[in-house]
């Protein structure tokens, strides 16, 4: 096999390298299964201790700035947005260019409810703060998820430009100084959240990142799942299956919006000082190309891409302000080699039905179906 | 305020707004021509203007080596040396934004679009070995000489690992778009001499008043982007409609397939289709440091976008919409920030767009580009 | 008609200045097999997109079981019980054959976030119905052995009598086939046929529009014939084939015959 003949493998179906890790830890008896999803997520768990092993620790070594920070700074915050934003853009198929608008939402609730006009705590305002996002989506939606495609692109693009501008205009948030002195969250037992210490923030967000997959996955799987897929594959075939369309799309961008509200709120406990300018346009083009990048429509997709989009520019920090020009020709690169993603969507893997049989008390259909003729 | 000043203050703003519409148009008719032909955003249009920027700058500066400042005063030209030296810049700005958006088009859509491609090959063969080469050094000369070497064996590997056949998915396109957006612009940023400052333009035209229009003082710069944007879209509108070439551009804007089959050769067309657009956006921006004398790396990102909202807002895929969009939007703009003020102006736009798209799903005149509505 | 399911009154459809239907008017009985047929361009599948609720008529109404369908959304007309295939294939195709016709079977079931999120019975219930309905269907169009499989993936024949599946998965009172058999081969032909047979056995009435007259001699119980949007005959198969204007419509008329 000649060089290029191996690259090609490697660029046409490394999927499988991914993917098949998937179906094979799906293969396994149940404990050996758990067992090792539980040393997976142990050993994120262990993350800010990455760079003192030996090798790993050289390659996701951040020179000049601390790993610990961009882990919680960067990385779980990205990872969150990437996923909220892959249940709008990957699932239900609607390009949203202003996502940074929810997470601008969300952290200025905070920022709104525990310091600027009020003091309560943060236990109170994420709750809060997670509603308000969500209704920010429904309120932006109702009008525009009858627009098409493209011209719900803009229309949300325009979304987080107002919310940005109007942030900077409007005195009662801060204007262009911002916010500062937001709530922290509540220490929980060893777990002291304050400045010196980043672990407690990351192992917050990393727990809150597992709940939300777990959360996910269950709406991936059911009815809400289907309907997203079918919307996005053809909304009109799915509206004439019976689909109710602008209802479901409506749930995705609530959705998409809270999990971008949450994100945002835990930036903010964490920096505990915002301003206009940490919610630029070109973030929603950020997080959009994290989703693209990992995989559309693949919730691992969505985080190693939010990871990556994260990280990278930290790792390569010796590159000074080359940075964002190399990361502009490599988004190009894997564009063009891997136009689904570095983990593209796969297929759902029908493991029922192996050891389908027909229900025994349920009569042949046919007999069902008379019921209406 | 007295009565008279408002009125005079809203001819102003007319003459300003109508000005400012027409750079939009400009702008606007590359997002609407590659939209129609392709159904994609062209999101690095805005990095083709901004280069055009560049290109009208040098070729004032480096070529016709007009300083910015001469004996203490603007390096004011006035007769046939006006004319000459305002036909090269825009010249200049529409060769280069013309290159520039096909050359986009070979590296950054057309190895998306399943065809082998040897100028994106090529192209990204550089990139990537020159990108590699500056995490070991940071020497600009090595690495250019990194570049260059790695480019033939790197262009003939991704000559063979092309897709072919089924073309990538739309997002894929906009990423990839946005992907060469952020690196042109940060190619400037970092390379260009002033870095990421703004650089000034020599102001060779003398912005005198050229006659009073209702009170208001019109300035023959303005005059000058008007005329030349209604010119502009004139022949375009000529070209799409009546000529061989623009007729294979509205059959592939109305079905690639059947165009395909029809004998037009689509990979072509989709080259003219850029080629127009760059062309406009050259234009475009030749007017816009004609009025503004000023230029910088980023500057294209919010007028792209505006001038795509333009484009939306007229009718995405209609030519006629895209000049209506943009004087709309322009004057939407002026008048809002009066009423408001200046810090919410971009908000007006939105808000602007978001109203019309309400009453008109598809725009103010409606999409198409095919339907010959241009 | 009294036991008519289905009352297309006086339809009218223009798009611009080219009217796609004139008048129509007919009426499907429950439990009949009815054709829709005409050359090509007749406006059968403009009758069809009327029905299903794709455009709004010009004039005219269409009442489904007594109650006019004006007004409603599309999905809410599939929810009423009529479910419809179409001319060419609109299959999710990155989505299994299983799921496109649970997708299909959702249209009767109630889950919606909440209970997804939670896990809730009905949801546990729902899915499981879903399911075992879908290998039902998916076994009796003959098409099980693939259910796993993209749609994308699936051979030609057998996406056709996928989509045939997902429109009965909506559990509908009426289902219409729009040119179901087109690109088959006639031996093809002939099975689907028997299988449109089988589906009205199990108590289902269909529509089904065929390009292909002697196709749908042999099954339909009626047929009604449709010409530059107008109706031109309507009657039993034999009826039908023994009408002059339809033979002239579909030979043309013969020059010396003026």
């Amino acid at each position: 096999m000649s060089l290029s003949d191996a690259f090609k493998e490697l660029t046409s179906r490394p999927a499988r390298t991914v993917s098949g890790v998937g179906e094979r830890v799906g293969d396994m008896p149940r404990v050996a299964r758990w067992s090792l999803i539980a040393l997976f997520v142990v050993s994120l768990y262990l993350m800010p201790w990455w760079p003192e092993v030996p090798l790993l620790g050289w390659l996701v070594d951040t020179p000049g700035t601390s790993f610990e920070g961009v882990i919680t700074d960067k990385v779980v915050i990205y990872v969150l947005v990437a996923l909220g934003l892959n249940v709008v853009v990957g699932l239900a198929g609607l390009l949203d260019l202003g996502y940074v608008g929810f997470y601008a939402v969300g952290a200025y609730t905070l920022g709104v409810l525990s310091s600027q006009h009020a003091n309560l705590p943060w236990l109170l305002c994420v709750p809060i703060a997670v509603a308000v996002s969500m209704i920010s989506g429904v309120v932006l939606g109702t009008p525009t998820l009858r627009l098409r495609g493209d011209y719900l692109a803009i229309v949300t693009l325009g979304f987080g430009e107002i919310i940005r501008i109007s942030a900077n205009n409007a005195d009662w948030l801060g204007g262009s100084r911002g916010i500062s002195k937001i709530a922290k969250p509540p220490n929980i037992g060893p777990l002291k959240f304050g400045i010196l210490d980043a672990k407690p923030y990351f192992f917050l967000g990393l727990t809150i990142i597992i709940v939300v997959v777990f959360f996910l996955r269950r709406l991936e799987h059911s009815r809400v799942g289907r309907a997203w897929n079918a919307v996005r594959e053809d909304e009109d075939a799915a509206e004439l299956m019976g689909v109710n369309t602008f209802k479901f799309k409506l749930w995705a961008f609530a959705i998409g919006a809270a999990i971008g509200g949450l994100a945002g709120t835990l930036y903010a406990g964490k920096v505990r000082f915002i301003n206009p300018s940490n919610f630029p346009l070109q973030l929603s083009i950020l997080f959009l190309a994290a989703v693209v990048l990992g995989g559309t429509g693949n919730m691992w997709g969505a985080i190693l891409g939010g990871a990556v989009v994260a990280w990278m520019p930290e790792r390569f920090r010796n590159f000074a302000d080359k940075r964002v020009f190399v990361f502009g020709v490599a988004l190009v690169l894997v564009m063009v080699f891997r136009p689904q993603g570095l983990i593209p969507r796969k297929i759902r893997k029908e493991r029922w039905l192996a050891n389908w049989k027909p229900p025994q008390r349920t009569p042949q259909f046919g007999e069902t179906g008379t019921g209406r003729g | 305020m007295s009565d008279w000043l408002i009125y005079r203050t809203f001819w102003d703003l007319t003459v300003t707004g109508v000005a400012l519409g027409a750079i939009y148009a400009l702008v606007a008719l590359g997002y609407t021509l590659v939209y129609g032909v392709l159904r994609l955003i062209n999101f690095a249009h805005s990095e083709v203007f901004m280069v055009g920027t560049f290109a009208t700058l040098i070729t004032a500066t480096n070529f016709i080596g007009i300083p910015l400042i001469e004996e203490g005063n603007y390096p004011y030209r006035t007769g046939i040396t006006l004319v000459a030296v305002l036909l090269a810049c825009i010249v200049g700005g529409m060769v280069v934004s013309g290159a520039g958006a096909v050359l986009l088009e070979r590296v950054a859509y057309r190895p998306l679009r399943g065809s082998g491609e040897h100028v994106g090959a090529v192209v990204l063969a550089f990139a990537s070995a020159f990108t590699v080469s500056l995490i070991f050094t940071g020497s600009t000369r090595t690495n250019i000489i990194i570049g260059l070497v790695g480019t033939a064996p790197l262009a003939v590997l991704y000559l063979r690992i092309f897709r072919r056949g089924r073309s990538a998915p739309r997002l894929a396109f906009l990423i990839s778009a946005i992907g060469a957006s952020t690196a042109v612009a940060e190619a400037v940023a970092i390379w260009g001499p002033r870095d990421r400052e703004q650089y000034q333009t020599s102001r060779v035209l003398e912005k005198r008043v050229l006659f009073e229009f209702l009170g208001t003082d019109v300035r023959i710069d303005y005059v000058l982007v008007i005329v030349g944007a209604l010119l502009m879209l004139t022949a375009l509108v000529l070209f799409v409609n009546r000529t061989r070439l623009g007729r294979g551009v509205r059959a592939v804007a109305q079905d690639v397939e059947t165009a395909r089959i029809l004998g037009v050769n689509v990979d072509f067309v989709i080259l003219v289709t850029f080629l127009l657009g760059g062309v406009m956006a050259g234009a475009a921006a030749m007017m816009f440091t004609l009025v503004y004398d000023q230029t910088r790396f980023n500057i294209g990102f919010l007028l792209g976008v505006k001038s795509f909202t333009a484009a939306v807002l007229g009718g995405i895929g209609n030519l006629r919409g895209a000049l209506l969009g943009g004087l709309v939007l322009g004057l939407g703009e002026n008048y809002g920030a009066a009423l408001f003020g200046g810090q919410w102006k971009d908000v007006i736009a939105f808000v602007l767009l978001l109203t019309v798209l309400m009453f008109r799903p598809t725009g103010i005149l409606g999409e198409s580009l095919a339907k010959a509505r241009v | 008609m009294a036991d008519s399911l289905l009352s297309v009154d006086n339809l009218t459809m223009q798009f611009g200045g080219v009217t796609a239907l004139s008048e129509v008017t007919f009426d499907i009985a429950r439990g009949e097999i009815l054709g829709l047929i005409g050359p090509n361009g007749a406006g059968k599948t403009t009758c069809f997109n009327v029905i299903t609720g794709v455009y709004a008529a010009t004039h005219g109404t269409v009442t489904f079981d007594g109650k006019p369908l004006a007004g409603l959304k599309r999905f809410q007309i599939t929810k009423r019980g009529i479910a419809r295939t179409f001319q060419n294939i609109r299959l999710f195709p990155d989505m299994t054959a299983i799921e496109n016709v649970m997708v299909g079977a959702d249209a009767n079931h109630k889950t919606s976030v909440g209970g997804a999120l939670i896990g809730s019975p009905r949801h546990h219930r729902e899915e499981r119905e879903g399911r075992d309905m879908a290998m039902e269907l998916l076994t009796f169009m003959g098409i099980a052995d693939r259910a796993g499989e993209a749609a994308r993936n699936l051979p030609y024949g057998y996406q056709r009598r996928l989509e045939i599946a997902r429109a009965l998965a909506t559990n509908p009172r009426l289902l219409c086939l729009d040119e179901p058999a087109a690109g088959f081969t006639p031996a093809e032909k002939q099975e689907l046929m028997e299988l449109i047979r089988r589906i009205r056995a199990q108590g289902y009435t269909v529509l089904l529009i065929e390009h292909d007259v002697s196709l749908v001699m042999g099954v339909t119980d009626r047929i009604v014939v449709l010409d530059f949007g107008k109706i031109i005959a309507n009657g039993s198969p034999a009826e039908v084939r023994d009408n002059p204007d339809v033979i002239a419509a579909y030979l043309g008329v013969p020059d010396d015959a003026a």
